[in-house]
Order: C-alpha cells, then sequence, then structure tokens
C-alpha cells in the first residue's frame, strides 16, 4: 500500500481523497470495499518516514483532509526503484496440497470430497469476478484487471481437476 | 413444470472391450427458467449429454423428457419437429451457412418452422438488433469476427421463441473480448427467464449459471446451486 501510495503521487501533489480516488477507479470493482482511512493512516507514516511532505492552506486549520501531499526527494527514489523491481506474488496452493496429503494418510476426510469443496469454492470466486466484468459500466482499465483474477482462479480450478483425478485414482 | 427431465440417461458406444459409456444413467431436472452449466474435462460426456438433450441423438437407455414431451421414443419426424420448434442450439463452432447474409441465416430457422417470409425477416432483424448486430444484417459470416458469427448464431438459437436453449461450448473459439459479449447475452436472456443449458470447459460460464454441475466419465460428480441473488 505504501508503495502504491507513493507511485500514486508522483504524477502531481495532491489531496488524500484523490489518491484515493486513483486508486479506486483503477481497481474498479475490486476498490470499492477500500477504505478512506486507510490511505490517510499511510500518508501519515510516509510523512513520518520523510518519503512524504505535507503542506497546508495558511490561515484554515490543519486536517488530514485539508493537506496537500508531495513526494520528497527521497520518495521519488523510492518510487523509481520500486517502478522497476520485478516481484511477483507466488499463489499458495501447498497448503491444500499438505491438507489433501495429511487427510488421506490419517484418511480424516476424502481427499476428492475436499477438492470438490473447493473447487465450488474457486468456481464461487470466479462467478464473483467474471459477474462483475460483465457490467458494461466497467471501464477497460479495471476490466483488465478482472481479467487477470479470474485467469488466475482458472489456473487454480484447472490443479483442482489434476489433484481429482490423482486422488480418485488412489482411493481404491 | 421441469423444462428437461432425465431418468438413467445412457448413450453407450461401442461392444464388449471396447464399450464407451459416453452418458452413464443420469438423472437430471432442469426447472423452467434456470440457467445450468455443464462443466468437465474433454471426453467427460457433456457433448453427447446435450446432444442427447436437444434430441440429435438417441440414448442408449433411459426417459427423456423436454418441455414435457417424452423423447426417447419420438419418432425421427416428430424430434425434427421438436428441434425446430423447442429447442435452440449453439455450437462451438457456429454451423452458420457461409452463402447467406446475417439475416438471411437467422430468418432460416423461422422459414423452416413455417413462418410467413415477412414476419420471418422482421423477426430476424428485431433478434440482429437484440444481439447488437443491427447494422451487420447484411453481411456474409466471412465478413463478421468469429465473437460477432456467435452472436448471430444465438440470434438463430432464439428465432423461434425456444423453450430450451442449449449451448455446446459456446465460448470456446471466441477470445476475451468476444467471450464477454456472449455471457452479457447470456445474462440477458437469464434475466428474461429463458432455460438455458450450456456445456464447456469454460469456468466463466459460471458468471451466468445458477447451478453448475461437474461432470467425470459420463456422470455428474458435483452439483453446485448458487443463491439466485444475483437475479
Amino acid at each position: 500500500m505504501q508503495d502504491v501510495v507513493l507511485a500514486m503521487l508522483a504524477k502531481e501533489p495532491a489531496h488524500g481523497y484523490e489518491l484515493r480516488a486513483r486508486v479506486r477507479d483503477a481497481l474498479g470493482p475490486l476498490g470499492e470495499s477500500m477504505n478512506a482511512g486507510q490511505i490517510y493512516v499511510t500518508l501519515t507514516r510516509l510523512t513520518r518516514a520523510g518519503l512524504v511532505v505535507a503542506s497546508h492552506d495558511d490561515g484554515l486549520p490543519d486536517r488530514p483532509d485539508r493537506r496537500v501531499y508531495d513526494l520528497t526527494p527521497a520518495g521519488r527514489e523510492r518510487v523509481a526503484a520500486w517502478i522497476t523491481e520485478v516481484s511477483w506474488p507466488k499463489p499458495d496452493i501447498t497448503e491444500f496440497h499438505l491438507k489433501l496429503v495429511a487427510a488421506a494418510a490419517a484418511r480424516l476426510a476424502d481427499p476428492v470430497d475436499l477438492v470438490d469443496a473447493q473447487r465450488r469454492e474457486v468456481m464461487r470466486r470466479i462467478r464473483e469476478a467474471q459477474r462483475a466484468a460483465l457490467d458494461r459500466a466497467v471501464d477497460p482499465i479495471a476490466g483488465l484487471l478482472l481479467e487477470g483474477v479470474v485467469l488466475r482462479l482458472r489456473a487454480d480450478l484447472e490443479w483442482l481437476e489434476a489433484c481429482e483425478r490423482l486422488w480418485t485414482g488412489r482411493k481404491s | 413444470m421441469s423444462a428437461l427431465l432425465a431418468r438413467g440417461l445412457t448413450k453407450r458406444y461401442g461392444w464388449a472391450d471396447s464399450l464407451v459409456r459416453a452418458v452413464d444413467a443420469v438423472d437430471l431436472e432442469v426447472p423452467a427458467g434456470q440457467t445450468l452449466a455443464i462443466m468437465g474435462p474433454s471426453g467427460c460426456g457433456k457433448s453427447t449429454l446435450l446432444h442427447l438433450l436437444g434430441g440429435l441423438q438417441r440414448p442408449t437407455e433411459g426417459e427423456l423428457w423436454v418441455a414435457g414431451r417424452r423423447i426417447d421414443t419420438m419418432s425421427e419426424r416428430g424430434l425434427a419437429k421438436l428441434r425446430r420448434h423447442h429447442i435452440g442450439l449453439i455450437f462451438q463452432s457456429f454451423h452458420l451457412m457461409d452463402e447467406l447474409t446475417a439475416v438471411e441465416n437467422v430468418e432460416m430457422a423461422a422459414l423452416l418452422a413455417g413462418a410467413a417470409p415477412r414476419h420471418a425477416r422482421r423477426r430476424a432483424l428485431d433478434l440482429l438488433d437484440e444481439v447488437g448486430l443491427a447494422d451487420r444484417a447484411t453481411h456474409l459470416p466471412s465478413e463478421l469476427s468469429g465473437g460477432q458469427r456467435q452472436r448471430v448464431a444465438i440470434a438463430r438459437a432464439l428465432t423461434n421463441e425456444p423453450q430450451v436453449v442449449l449451448a455446446d461450448e459456446p465460448t470456446g473459439n471466441l477470445d476475451s473480448a468476444a467471450t464477454l459479449e456472449v455471457l452479457r447475452l447470456f445474462e440477458t436472456l437469464r434475466a428474461a427467464g429463458q432455460t438455458l443449458v450450456v456445456v464447456t470447459h469454460d469456468a466463466r460460464i459460471a458468471a451466468i449459471a445458477d447451478r453448475v454441475i461437474s461432470m467425470r466419465d459420463g456422470a455428474f460428480a458435483d452439483d453446485s446451486v448458487f443463491l439466485s441473488a444475483a437475479r
């Protein structure tokens, strides 16, 4: 979140609510649950870390929503580093894999039943994200994010099918 | 009333060692207005099941009612009539006639069902408008994109106001933008109360499904019913 807020400031100085709107617009339907306080908490931390400076109009009482935030030189450096950094979230399927192994070994549950239940949950999420993508009001950039979410879930679904094939064979 | 009802529906191919149970004693009830997706890997029997439901193939065993009519014992003539009037079919490869324009492809279904030419043309143009292709009515299929061709095929499937629409991998040949368009159309059908059965391996279909059945080796392995709160 810190890096995102910093990067959103790179274009020009902005109020907290403007930053929030920029992030929310880019996320589309997935950004609706973002709360306002989160941005201000992040901005306060970034200010304390010397990556952001806040200024406010003279004569008016100082309140977070009246402050205009800007990057410091250190903030700019951090944005430049973040933009070119190659990090990628690892999907964590290890736990589910171990759950199947443990369930089969100790006969806690039929692994195929666990796979079925998991598939229903993944299908529910695909349904939710794809329904959001069907809305014509979603702009193409936010739609791209939804497409990525659905693609990853479809990969999970394919892996669950492989799990089902293997564990169905082991049962008998 | 159920739009579709199957009891012990079975389709076998071959004999002895080469016997294949493509559809193996399937029980299925689809209430009118339900949107059902049947998912599974290729070879699981989902296409054969759809062909049985659409009267395109005959079951080896079992009973099958479509739109209140028992069809497993129906004559070929009766089946052909049923398909023309009560079933709309949508395929992966569109199955449009290459030498006919979009509107001619759509109206053909009405003409075959005995509609007057003028009425058939009007209905076809209305449907092309509904699927967002009013300005493509006089184009040949070769002049349309894959997504547009599938939308023409959907318009054709709806021509005779079928009680059941059956679709076999309708997004199988489409890119993601065209898939989105087809899903949006299906959502419109769903909201209008059209009974729709889609067999596919594309999980995006869940977006428009009231219910998803997973099929393996000719039988149903899992059945999830979503809350219809989204309707």
